[in-house]
């Protein structure tokens, strides 16, 4: 049964579906790779995001102007141009080469791939995070105003929790994007999904087995975040929809009414 | 008066073939450009090596004009296939898995494969002494299906280009790199970032992953360009122009035996 399963696919499929099975072990692992690379840039890039947002949003021309640059320069260049910037740029200079951090971390792609998509997703999300910050409701911050809350735990308490609710859409997008750019990773030797492709490609030339395989797994984990996004803002955001009319059981005999 | 029609037509039809066959359509010919001494891009963008020159001598005896068009290695099968270009002239082995999906012309050259460390490095070639030890080639190329097939245990480290891996070797992000032999001196020992390194162990040889040599890669259904080429490489043996080229790039006959 299995063998003519596999004898009939070999025949008739266009693509080599048996070589793609041969090899699925190795794009899971491509996977797991992208998954761990773009969720770990997430949660750096994420955090660093937060305190330079904060600076942004802010007033204080010191600290706002270095961050600003920061993430126009982040923003303004390709991501690939920053990691090849950092892999091979870094290691162009011998003083690089002698610190301490070269060993267990310049010299690995890993690492570099790590830090170029951390800068790079944390000066987006700094700017996604000011924008929601600085838009956040007047009436809100005047409240807190009028019960007394101090400057930083008007931050904390209310600008924040509600500026990261309604950052949400948003940054669904930011972190499909993170996943299709953490492709470059591919292009330091690091054998993440699009390198598990190439590699196919490499080894028996068959540039569709290998490309189509990544390009399925890539769909089905964009399936899957847009999928939790969609649940977290309909949890996260359920007090910004438009409120959706209660039907009040009339009691016997008087008319009924909506509130 | 239907009749005169069809002539006419057909009298068309027989002076376009006719010129088809006088005036001969450009070949496109995909090469490479990162890839010295074989071939490589000078700061003006123009394409130099012996690839290069290898194919302006084959057009040149065809009296046709190469158009030269770059395409990186690992698009190269493919884009052979989706017809960007007419045949590959860029060092590329003729081996059995590749001829699955095109066909080659005779060898035009046959050079050995050799791992290169940096000096006193003490790499030993074997199962045991490239067990775990992060070897650097380029994806796509024979050495990966020699590498995968004679030593399963090194960690191999896929570079898109040769000048890659290169310069990742001269700042020690691999322990060796593997490679054709010409390649690796021309483009990278006899140059300053390689001075502290050499070629280590012995001529690296499989014939099923190897194969006879390079040859210029046509598409399955061109056989009969095919034959043009071997004819004009056939040619350019027996003029002497192949070995003049030879002699500019090289001290001694690469043809191989």
């Amino acid at each position: 049964m299995g063998d003519s399963i596999v004898q009939f696919l070999e025949t008739w499929s266009p693509i080599d579906i048996v070589l793609i099975a041969q090899n699925f072990d190795r794009f899971l692992w491509g996977a797991l790779t992208t998954l761990e690379l773009t969720l770990i840039s997430l949660v750096v890039g994420g955090i660093l995001s937060i305190p330079l947002a904060i600076i942004r949003a802010g007033n204080n021309p010191f600290l706002n102007a270095p961050v600003w640059l920061f993430t126009y320069v982040f923003r303004g260049t390709p991501l690939l141009v920053q990691t090849y910037l950092i892999y091979y740029g870094l290691g162009q200079f011998e003083w690089i080469r002698e610190t301490f951090l070269w060993g267990p971390i310049l010299s690995q792609a890993w690492y570099c791939a790590l830090i170029a998509f951390s800068l790079n997703t944390a000066a987006y999300t700094t700017e996604l995070l000011r924008g929601s910050i600085v838009n956040t409701n007047r009436g809100e911050v005047e409240a807190a105003k009028a019960c007394g809350f101090s400057s930083p735990m008007r931050m904390r308490r209310i600008v924040l929790p509600s500026a990261f609710r309604r950052a949400l859409p948003a940054y669904s997008n930011e972190v499909i994007f993170m996943l299709h750019g953490s492709v470059v990773a591919s292009t330091i030797t690091i054998q993440d999904l699009l390198g598990v492709g190439r590699w196919l490609n490499g080894r028996y030339y068959l540039a569709y087995e290998g490309f189509i395989t990544a390009a399925v797994l890539y769909f089905i984990i964009v399936l899957a975040v847009s999928r939790g996004f969609r649940f977290w803002e309909k949890h996260w955001l359920q007090h910004l929809y438009p409120r959706e009319a209660l039907e009040v059981k009339p009691a016997k005999g008087a008319a009924s009414f909506r509130i | 008066m239907k009749f005169r029609k069809l002539m006419m037509a057909m009298t068309a039809a027989v002076m376009m073939l006719g010129m088809g066959s006088v005036q001969a359509a450009d070949l496109r010919v995909g090469v490479e450009g990162a890839y010295p001494p074989f071939s490589w891009k000078e700061s003006d963008g123009t394409l130099k090596g012996f690839d290069i020159e290898i194919a302006e001598a084959i057009c040149a005896e065809m009296k046709r004009k190469c158009v030269l068009i770059e395409q990186d290695w690992d698009g190269m099968i493919p884009a052979l296939k989706a017809r960007k270009f007419d045949t590959i002239i860029a060092s590329m082995s003729i081996t059995e898995e590749r001829k699955k999906q095109v066909n080659f012309s005779d060898k035009y050259y046959n050079t050995p494969a050799k791992f290169v460390a940096r000096k006193g490095a003490g790499l030993e070639i074997s199962k045991e002494g490239l067990k775990g030890k992060r070897i650097g080639l380029q994806r796509g190329t024979t050495h990966q299906c020699f590498m995968e097939k004679m030593y399963p245990d090194a960690e191999l480290v896929l570079y898109g280009t040769q000048d890659e891996v290169f310069q990742d070797l001269a700042i020690g992000r691999i322990d060796a790199q593997f490679s054709d032999s010409i390649a690796a001196d021309d483009g990278f020992l006899k140059t300053d970032a390689g001075k502290d390194f050499e070629f280590t162990g012995a001529d690296q040889h499989d014939e099923a992953c190897h194969g006879p040599g390079a040859g210029m890669t046509v598409r399955k259904s061109d056989d009969e360009l095919r034959m043009e080429l071997n004819k004009a490489l056939k040619a350019i043996r027996a003029n002497g122009v192949y070995q003049k080229i030879n002699a500019k790039y090289f001290e001694f006959d690469i043809f191989g035996g």
